[in-house]
């Protein structure tokens, strides 16, 4: 549930914010392209880091009819554009269809796996080994560990919450919401205290997504964050963290917004999507409805480098509100 | 007293719970019992008890919530008279006797609260979750009848990760070139709009109206979205909503019960269905601890309180979501295989045409392997209907279910048939040929002009 009201919320707000800048010149400039992409994540609703799943079909009831209804042709025409091209790659696996080029055309339309066809009724050794590895990338991203040598390349130093290992990581959410004592004694010694912006990134539930899109988006989102010259604080990695870790950085370090680096929960689609949160003062109490997240970056989704990029701007956006979620909504109103 | 140790449980929740199988969700609401032993005393002491102890000490009065009170209502005081000195042991033993079959338990069952029924689930194993359940034969009606005797049914699931009606078209002729569908096809949307529900209800009706498919549609949106869909005029057979447990979790999905009394009214007056059951809910064990609306009782028996409440409204069908809530809930597979049976059992026990959406997610502990071995479990149980979409794999909820193949599979291994008309439907179709499948089928193009 609160995943979706995050997710849901973030789209109200994104949604806001345009309508309100109708007009303006972005300090980054992005291509027509680029832009439905952005939109196509920050709209898509099921990219989950993993806590609590809400009843596949529950939605939180904030949004707006016309908000979402608005937002739509834009992530119909983004999303459409890359399924186009993963479909294009599938082979038939039917040997004899009844229409060749219909079949082809269907499984263009889709990136569910269709026109596989069947050995006797058990699907084909092709369609099974690469559904099996695709879950296989899955599970090794989760059960996976970030290098060392991408928190050297990036100058994050290191420090754990609660949680012992990853047993312990999947099974209490609540430990990997707050940081062990030696962290919070680690970042008061090496940490900016109350800058503007603290930036963190935590592994979450697929190492994956840090190994292969942390980099581009962190270089970027501190391009753009000097470009708008926004201060920024000491940066960190949390080991095993979960969203909620950032409420106790608040406290610790006093920031005025965090943004939050996580790995998501992988689907078969992708291993490595990266999910980033921006919460205004985040603290003890904060609900889910303040943080907003910008999910689905990857690749195959939002380009970590625009999304970098993109996050900038929120974090300009927050500070000028001095809010987030459906606060940030509310004093829009 | 067992073996020398002496096992104390402070009220009935506490029992309720720690008699409970090993599941993660209990132990991260704090309810689970501390060690095997002490799972195994409180199963005794709980055998012990009698079903007018249970009544009599509700684990959340009907004067603090909506679902208690729909539970206890439902109570018929005779069959409830010649019971009430029952222990859980005898009730366990009642229901797996050898003369006790369909016509017995189901008038067990009116006078039977959840809690009840729960408990005698906590006492049984694996195989007689499966034996028991299978006694029970819960047929329901929508356009068509579903459940009977030697037939498994499918929910066909053509997701689409952007509503793309296209898309989703692509997906359900493959379903349905497997022989999948007969429950209903139903649909997740993405997006919760109305116009978008409209745009998925009408391109699934016209489909069902040209091919003559004896089934029904239905767009899984929040309940107050569909209404407003079908009040524009969009042809729903059925109308959908998650449900939970108690009244706090049914408030965090923003239902109640007038809410969905409205919506079967609904339905009745503007539904494209036969009927007379036109309703379909999901559940599954978890959501109220998710919602943090579980008031201190363990997810087994909350579950049970699902069916409590949906038996009120009499749903078509109505399916357990068992793997996908996460592995702070279920762990790994032998808690799904668990959850599973238990949720089956249980809801067959309230009298509802029970299916499950038997799948997982990508961190908890489980593979195909593993759902596969459940979905031959339930197939043997009886389940009316297992979820199916294409290779298992769900591109727009990014988790794994069963596939079309696997629904094919599971009737021909275990000599299942569809439901009576969709069967004869296949036949019609040249998908099946005396109930197995053609060269025909697995090609979606066979819907082709």
């Amino acid at each position: 549930m609160d995943r979706q009201l995050i997710e849901t919320v973030t789209r109200l707000v994104m949604e806001k914010l345009k309508d309100a800048e109708s007009g303006q010149t972005n300090t980054v400039t992005e291509s027509k392209s680029q832009q439905e992409k952005r939109h196509y994540g920050s709209v898509k609703v099921w990219n989950h880091v993993g806590e609590a799943q809400a009843p596949k079909s529950v939605e939180a009831s904030v949004v707006s009819e016309s908000s979402v209804s608005q937002a739509v042709p834009i992530v119909k025409q983004a999303a459409q554009q890359i399924k186009t091209e993963d479909a294009a790659s599938k082979k038939p696996g039917i040997s004899k269809p009844k229409n060749k080029e219909q079949l082809a055309e269907l499984m263009k339309q889709t990136p569910a796996r269709i026109g596989i066809g069947r050995a006797g009724l058990r699907p084909k050794t092709d369609a099974w080994l690469s559904f099996r590895f695709d879950h296989a990338a899955a599970v090794d991203a989760v059960y996976g560990t970030v290098s060392e040598d991408v928190l050297k390349r990036l100058n994050l130093f290191s420090v754990v919450t609660r949680v012992d290992n990853k047993q312990e990581y999947i099974l209490r959410p609540d430990l990997g919401r707050r940081l062990s004592d030696e962290a919070k004694r680690t970042l008061k010694e090496r940490c900016k205290h109350k800058p503007k912006v603290q930036i963190v990134v935590s592994d979450g539930l697929s190492s994956q997504a840090v190994e292969a899109n942390v980099e581009d988006t962190y270089l970027a989102l501190k391009q753009s964050l000097t470009a708008l010259g926004i201060e920024m604080g000491t940066p960190f990695f949390v080991e095993r963290g979960r969203v909620a870790v950032m409420d106790d950085i608040g406290e610790v370090l006093e920031p005025e917004v965090v943004v939050l680096l996580i790995g998501e929960r992988p689907g078969l689609v992708s291993a490595e999507s990266l999910s980033a949160y921006l919460c205004y003062k985040p603290r003890y109490g904060t609900v889910e409805a303040e943080r907003m997240v910008i999910s689905n970056i990857h690749t195959g989704g939002i380009p970590p480098v625009e999304a970098g990029a993109y996050l900038g701007n929120v974090v300009q956006k927050i500070l000028r509100y001095e809010a987030s979620g459906v606060s940030l909504v509310r004093k829009e109103q | 007293m067992l073996q020398g140790q002496t096992y104390e449980f402070k009220n009935l929740k506490e029992l309720f719970a720690k008699a409970n199988e090993e599941k993660s969700g209990d132990r991260l609401a704090g309810l689970a019992a501390e060690t095997v032993q002490e799972r195994i005393a409180a199963k005794q002491v709980l055998a012990g008890l009698t079903l007018e102890d249970i009544r009599n000490h509700p684990l959340l009065p009907p004067e603090e919530d909506e679902v208690s009170r729909i539970i206890e209502e439902h109570v018929n005081d005779t069959i409830f008279a010649d019971i009430k000195g029952w222990t859980v042991a005898k009730l366990r033993e009642y229901i797996l006797d050898d003369s006790v079959g369909d016509r017995e338990l189901k008038r067990l069952s009116r006078g039977l609260t959840s809690e009840m029924i729960a408990a005698a689930g906590k006492l049984m194993s694996n195989l007689d979750l499966i034996h028991a359940a299978n006694k029970v034969e819960i047929i329901s009606r929508c356009n068509i009848a579903i459940g009977q005797k030697g037939t498994l049914a499918s929910r066909l699931q053509p997701n689409h990760p952007t509503d793309n009606v296209d898309g989703m078209l692509a997906s359900m002729k493959e379903g349905l070139s497997y022989g999948v569908g007969d429950a209903v096809i139903g649909i997740n949307p993405v997006d919760d709009s109305v116009e978008s529900v409209k745009r998925l209800l009408h391109a699934t009706h016209d489909f069902i109206e040209a091919w003559n498919i004896p089934t029904q549609n239905c767009v899984l949106a929040h309940v107050t979205t569909q209404m407003k869909a079908i009040e524009q005029g969009a042809p729903a057979a059925m109308i959908f909503q998650s449900i939970a447990g108690t009244e706090a979790a049914n408030r965090s999905f923003g239902i109640s019960v007038s809410l969905l009394e409205e919506a079967q009214q609904m339905i009745m007056e503007k539904g494209t269905s036969r009927g007379p059951q036109r309703l379909y809910f999901e559940t599954g064990q978890g959501s109220e601890l998710s919602a943090e609306a579980h008031h201190g009782i363990d997810q087994m028996t909350l579950e049970a309180r699902n069916y409590g409440f949906a038996r009120k409204f009499d749903p078509y069908i109505l399916n357990t979501v068992v793997g996908f809530i996460g592995p702070e809930y279920l762990y790994d597979n032998k808690q799904v295989i668990r959850a599973g049976l238990e949720d089956h059992f249980m809801g067959k026990m309230h009298g509802i045409s029970m299916g499950v959406d038997i799948c997982y997610t990508n961190h908890i502990r489980a593979d195909q392997n593993d759902i596969e071995e459940l979905g031959v479990l339930l197939t043997a149980a009886g389940v009316n209907f297992i979820i199916a979409a294409p290779m298992g794999d769900d591109c727009m909820l990014n988790y794994q279910s069963m596939s079309y193949h696997d629904i094919a599979t599971l009737r021909q291994t275990l000599e299942r048939k569809p439901a009576p008309k969709f069967a004869a439907w296949l036949e019609y179709m040249g998908i099946t040929e005396d109930g197995r499948l053609t060269e025909r089928a697995g090609d979606p193009t066979i819907f082709s002009e």
